[in-house]
């Protein structure tokens, strides 16, 4: 809890204010009981009915000043709990934009979703009670226990037994209720999941009939939550009735002390029932104090779940380095020297997970080259790559980029010079230019009908109502996997790039296409250098180089010439593809 | 044109107040018993004060204390203080039951409904809205008809009781009381009016940020490699912003409930106190009596204040089961009529007739679709990207129905036979691969859940899934998460054939199921699935044409409609054709 309260910070006014507001309607209230004594004790004993009106008026005063003050409170109180929750969000948010690949892939999506939405609302409802009342009840309770001790001392040490023993019942309930809240939660996030994932899997659950089993299970997991949820509602239910029990026993024993001090004439009757209304007045806000503290035991859960999320760090340092801006004409040939990137033996290791996934990757890019890399499935083409923007860090050896160690260079000003465009085409809820302005927002119009040509998108674009300003649902579903595909390479071309990645990504296009998307992308600009990871010969065979990956390790780099005639993991491929009489004419028709 | 609004607003809140209703009907017994067990607590609670009175009445003075009387008085009060504390634990436990059980209950039932929504609604619908309402909505309408049951009966009966214990005591008292006290509903009414709307906007846009939250945490990756953390970051706040205002704006005036019904309980106390103390003096009641009054006018004006409290929660519950509801009130899928048949060991036979389909009726996609299969071809469709070769796809599972013509297999109308038999009759393995929270085995065995390891292993082996399988960390048993983790894209791919490969049911279809396999592991599992094929109908769509190549069929689609139908050497003799264009292309370079 405690390192989150600096997002109370720019609230300092308002939660001082809100409980010293609470605070101050409640001394009204306790002066109540005195105010009615009195009126027994003087008015009634007396008969002096001028008196009485007088105190009644008394009354009525105390009571708008309390309104007045508890107005004022809960306006504070809304103020800074909501504002605290908005920048608690806000942090929580950025935090997670802050986080490495590896650490998204650690924690998991849905978790990180329940810390952003219901764990912070929880929080928020906690800080608004807990400014209202967290001061309030216990200042009622000691007020009323001190206000006790000026009537009569010895009645009021009745008070001091009783209030100990409350606070015993409160705080160990809470004690034992707090881990159980934790189960609660755990069990929610446990059919969060389930949810989000019969709704992205549907399809495939109802090809497979699964709809029953799906409901079972989910029907298990909703009843585990009902059994936990019960079992601490048993437990906190005994709150009410245990504090219950302590005041008006309590209250007995003060009756009975009270008859004994006013037979021996030391205090009146109207003082008794001051005393007896300061005991129900405990009562009343324990039971506020009981509900506050059930409330706060979630809000304290939830607080360490969130903090929890804070904690992880990004397991990558930043660099300072930029990536210098076009390059000048005498420099021109030091840039010819300069490799684009370049790979020095390098390993990686994913966290977790066991084995190396690359081991000793060792080749050098020269700038406007074209790379292609070839294997087989799970062969670790995309851990190559994903290594070029620094997503993950090399376990071993080192990745450079312009000749500099990658770990030198600011990541943002790192990927800026880098257009990637990944295996799972994702575009975002919002019209095809805001989704392509993803890539550079500072593009003119010309850059993005330039991509939408280059990515081969212009024609369905066209035909689109609106064009550039139709709108993509959320997760792209409302086109199709090729023209989604061909947005995402589109959205990386208009950032311009340096280094163009294509990872697998004109996997749902077609053969024509595919061609003719590569031959856009070479007539781009020379200095621009492109990765091709794919799978079909088709698409990589006339890079530049081409990298033949098997099972994490380079089985070759080469020219499609020099492989073809070497290679027999690229021979095997090249010719599951191109059966060797086919792929003889095609040879031919180049 | 706002009383409109309202009227409707409040139709449509009496509506969800009936379906909350419906829900709790079930725990009848629950209910009475905690209805009974809160007219016992309150008797209990309110025969203290008048206990209380009757000591004070026994304390008058120095040497004119009734010790026997007190006595007496007192044992009972300890003996009831017990007694009350019971009944109240119960009936909290047995609301908390309640509360928690239709919250069991309303998850359930949307959780069912989710499964038979028509896939229209999942593609059509944001999926963290969705999730919001399952998951966050029910918590606070759990929340909500928890505080509500546990107060609105004790208040209830609070109130009534109390009235007659007053009335029993002094009339004119009484009168004050019950005349005062109505104002503290008034405004808790008023306050709760403006509120509902306040609440809905907050709702409303808490599930907007929700979908925001979800849409990009679910897709950080891509967000980070085009470091658009800031912008994204920028529309969150954005949301976040109004969120914030919308909260504060629900919080405060929500919040000012308690503070002026308190106010108004404080009036009631003064004038009691007043006329009580008048009437003391005139010898009409005893100090006790006035006593017993003055903790009844607390008592009395408490429950007033905690419906009113009830009443805006319920407010905030309401509007948040509203959408729950909503939810649950869409349109299911068509229901299978009683009469559907089961269609058991199909022969394959498959004729699609004049079919007429589009999602969404502005735009055309499909029409006059005709297409025979005889049992144990294999159809492949080909076409450029989005000419609705998945559509036809999902026509034939029966995901989407036709708008017009029919699909028979082996005669039957598939809309006159069981979903289930018809998708069991279908193995299917989607471009899109999904896998669910589990271990690997459970997601094979999706469409068997009783195989055996030896089947297990056996269907693994063929769709070339086994050797990578067995590396991983505990083989078969290694559990993987809802995205399937560190598993490459080909290796869900090859779990998802074997998924098939296990249930291998009579009729096949693949869509783009190979394409993220390497080819010489494609090759390997296309001997396998030429093993499956043999005899079962079979319809592929693909863009290698490799894979299409054997075909019996080969449809060439475009925009919809079969542009061109025949096989691979009947088309490629068709000069300047669709698929002898697309053919050559493959060849054709950069």
């Amino acid at each position: 809890m405690k390192s989150l309260l600096q997002y109370m910070k720019d609230y300092k006014k308002e939660s001082v204010l809100a409980p010293l507001f609470k605070m101050l309607e409640a001394s009204f209230e306790l002066m109540v009981p005195l105010v009615m004594a009195a009126m027994i004790d003087n008015g009634i004993a007396n008969k002096d009915k001028p008196y009485i009106i007088k105190m009644g008026a008394v009354l009525l005063l105390l009571a708008a000043v309390g309104l007045l003050s508890s107005v004022t409170a809960q306006f504070f109180s809304a103020k800074a709990a909501v504002g605290f929750a908005t920048k608690l969000r806000k942090s929580l948010f950025a935090h997670i934009q802050g986080l490495s690949y590896t650490e998204l892939d650690t924690i998991g999506t849905s978790t990180l979703i329940t810390r952003m939405t219901s764990d912070v609302n929880q929080l928020q409802n906690g800080v608004n009670l807990t400014l209202r009342l967290l001061l309030r009840s216990p200042f009622i309770v000691f007020g009323a226990m001190i206000m006790a001790f000026t009537v009569d001392v010895k009645a009021a040490l009745i008070f001091v037994v009783a209030i100990p023993l409350l606070a015993i019942v409160v705080f160990g309930i809470m004690i034992v209720s707090m881990p159980l809240y934790k189960k609660v939660q755990a069990a929610l996030d446990k059919i969060l999941g389930r949810t989000r994932e019969n709704l992205a899997g549907a399809r495939v659950i109802r090809a497979f009939c699964n709809e029953a089993s799906e409901m079972e299970a989910f029907t298990r997991e909703n009843e585990q939550l009902l059994n936990v949820q019960v079992f601490v509602g048993k437990i906190s239910a005994a709150m009410n009735p245990i504090t219950y029990i302590i005041v008006n026993v309590a209250l007995a024993v003060l009756l009975w002390t009270g008859a004994i001090r006013v037979d021996n004439g030391i205090i009146t009757q109207g003082e008794v029932v001051a005393l007896v209304n300061y005991m129900s007045q405990i009562l009343v806000e324990l039971v506020k104090l009981a509900n506050l503290i059930i409330q706060l035991t979630k809000a304290l859960a939830c607080a360490k779940r969130v903090e929890s999320i804070f904690a992880i760090y990004p397991s990558m340092e930043n660099g300072t380095a930029k990536i210098e801006q076009k390059v000048t004409e005498n420099a021109k040939n030091d840039r010819d020297i300069i490799n684009a990137v370049s790979f020095d033996h390098v390993c990686l290791t994913y966290s977790g997970g066991g084995d190396e996934s690359l081991t000793d990757i060792h080749f050098q890019v020269k700038k406007g080259e074209t790379i292609g890399i070839i294997g087989g499935t799970g062969s670790g083409k995309t851990s190559v790559v994903n290594l070029i923007p620094r997503f993950y860090d090399a376990t071993k050896g080192q990745v450079q980029i312009f000749g500099k160690n990658i770990k030198d260079y600011d990541s943002a000003a790192l990927r800026e010079k880098i257009g990637i465009v990944p295996q799972r085409a994702v575009l975002f809820k919002g019209t095809i230019r805001e989704n392509l302005l993803w890539g550079n927002e500072n593009a003119s119009l010309e850059d993005l009908e330039h991509a939408l040509v280059v990515s081969q998108s212009k024609e369905f674009v066209d035909a689109k109502e609106g064009r550039l300003d139709y709108m993509v649902a959320q997760g792209g579903k409302n086109l199709s996997g090729g023209q989604r595909q061909r947005l995402t390479i589109a959205r990386a071309i208009v950032r311009n790039p340096e280094i163009l990645i294509l990872d697998d990504s004109a996997s749902a296009l077609d053969f024509a296409t595919d061609a003719r998307l590569r031959q856009a992308i070479k007539e781009m600009h020379k200095d621009i250098t492109v990765f091709i990871v794919s799978q079909r010969a088709s698409s990589i065979q006339y890079a530049d180089k081409i990298v033949v990956m098997e099972d994490g390790h380079m089985a070759g780099i080469g020219t499609h010439k020099e492989l073809l005639a070497q290679n027999e993991i690229y021979q095997e491929i090249y010719y599951s593809q191109f059966p060797k009489n086919e792929a003889a004419g095609a040879e031919s028709n180049v | 044109m706002k009383n409109r609004d309202k009227k409707e607003r409040n139709g449509s809140s009496k509506n969800i107040m009936k379906q909350v209703l419906n829900h709790i009907g079930k725990y009848k017994f629950y209910l009475a018993f905690s209805i009974v067990m809160a007219a016992v607590s309150v008797v209990l609670t309110l025969y203290i004060p008048i206990l209380t009175g009757q000591a004070v009445d026994c304390i008058v003075g120095a040497g004119a204390v009734d010790f026997d009387g007190i006595w007496e008085i007192l044992k009972t009060m300890v003996v009831i203080i017990l007694l009350t504390a019971v009944v109240q634990w119960l009936m909290n436990t047995s609301n908390n039951k309640i509360a928690y059980q239709v919250v069991r209950d309303v998850r359930d039932e949307a959780f069912r409904k989710l499964e038979i929504l028509p896939l229209k609604y999942v593609d059509g619908h944001s999926h963290g809205d969705i999730v919001s309402r399952i998951i966050a909505d029910v918590d606070q309408f759990s929340d909500g008809l928890l505080l509500g049951f546990t107060q609105l009966f004790t208040g209830v009966v609070t109130i009534v009781g109390t009235l007659l214990f007053m009335l029993s005591i002094n009339v004119p008292t009484t009168i004050v009381v019950v005349i005062l006290t109505p104002l503290s509903f008034f405004i808790a009414g008023f306050i709760a009016k403006r509120t509902f709307s306040m609440s809905k906007l907050q709702s409303e846009t808490r599930g907007e940020q929700t979908a925001l939250i979800n849409e990009m945490i679910d897709n950080e990756k891509i967000v980070k490699a085009f470091g658009q953390e800031d912008m994204v970051i920028g529309k969150f706040d954005e949301i976040n912003q109004r969120l914030e205002k919308a909260s504060v704006k629900a919080i405060f005036f929500s919040s000012l409930t308690n503070p002026c019904t308190r106010f108004v309980n404080s009036l009631v106390y003064a004038g009691v106190g007043i006329l009580g103390a008048f009437l003391a003096i005139g010898g009409y009641i005893t100090v006790g009596q006035l006593t017993s009054f003055l903790s009844y006018a607390n008592q009395y004006t408490k429950p007033f204040n905690e419906i009113s409290g009830v009443i805006t929660e319920l407010q905030t519950a309401l509007a948040c089961a509203g959408r729950v509801f909503e939810f649950i009130e869409e349109e299911p899928q068509i229901p299978e009529a009683a009469d559907a048949v089961s269609l058991t060991a199909p022969k394959g036979q498959i004729s699609m007739k004049n079919i007429q389909f589009s999602y969404n009726p502005d735009q055309k996609l499909i029409q006059n679709f005709n297409l025979d299969v005889k049992p144990g071809q294999r159809v492949a469709i080909v076409g450029p990207t989005g000419c609705g070769k998945t559509t036809v796809i999902n026509l034939l599972m029966r995901f989407y129905d036709v708008n017009a013509g029919s699909i028979r297999i082996d005669g039957v109308d598939i809309r006159d036979m069981t979903r289930k038999s018809l998708r069991d009759s279908f193995g299917m393995v989607l471009q899109e691969t999904w896998l669910h929270a589990g271990t690997i085995r459970d997601n094979i065995v999706m469409g068997k859940p009783n195989a055996t390891d030896e089947e297990v292993i056996a269907a693994a082996k063929a769709a070339h899934a086994h050797s990578f399988i067995k590396r991983l960390p505990q083989g078969y048993e290694t559990v993987i998460n809802e995205d399937g983790g560190s598993l490459s894209q080909g290796q869900k791919q090859l779990l998802c054939i074997t998924r098939v490969m296990l249930c291998l049911p009579p009729m096949l279809i693949l869509d783009e199921a190979t394409s993220s396999i390497d080819t010489r592991t494609e090759i390997k599992i296309s001997q396998a699935f030429q093993t499956m094929m043999k005899g079962r109908t079979s319809f592929i769509v693909a863009h290698r044409l490799s894979t299409i190549r054997e075909a019996d069929i080969i449809l060439v689609m475009k925009d919809g409609n079969i542009i061109e139908q025949g096989n691979h050497t009947t088309l490629l003799q068709k000069k300047n054709g669709f698929y002898a264009n697309l053919y050559q292309s493959q060849f054709a370079g950069n």
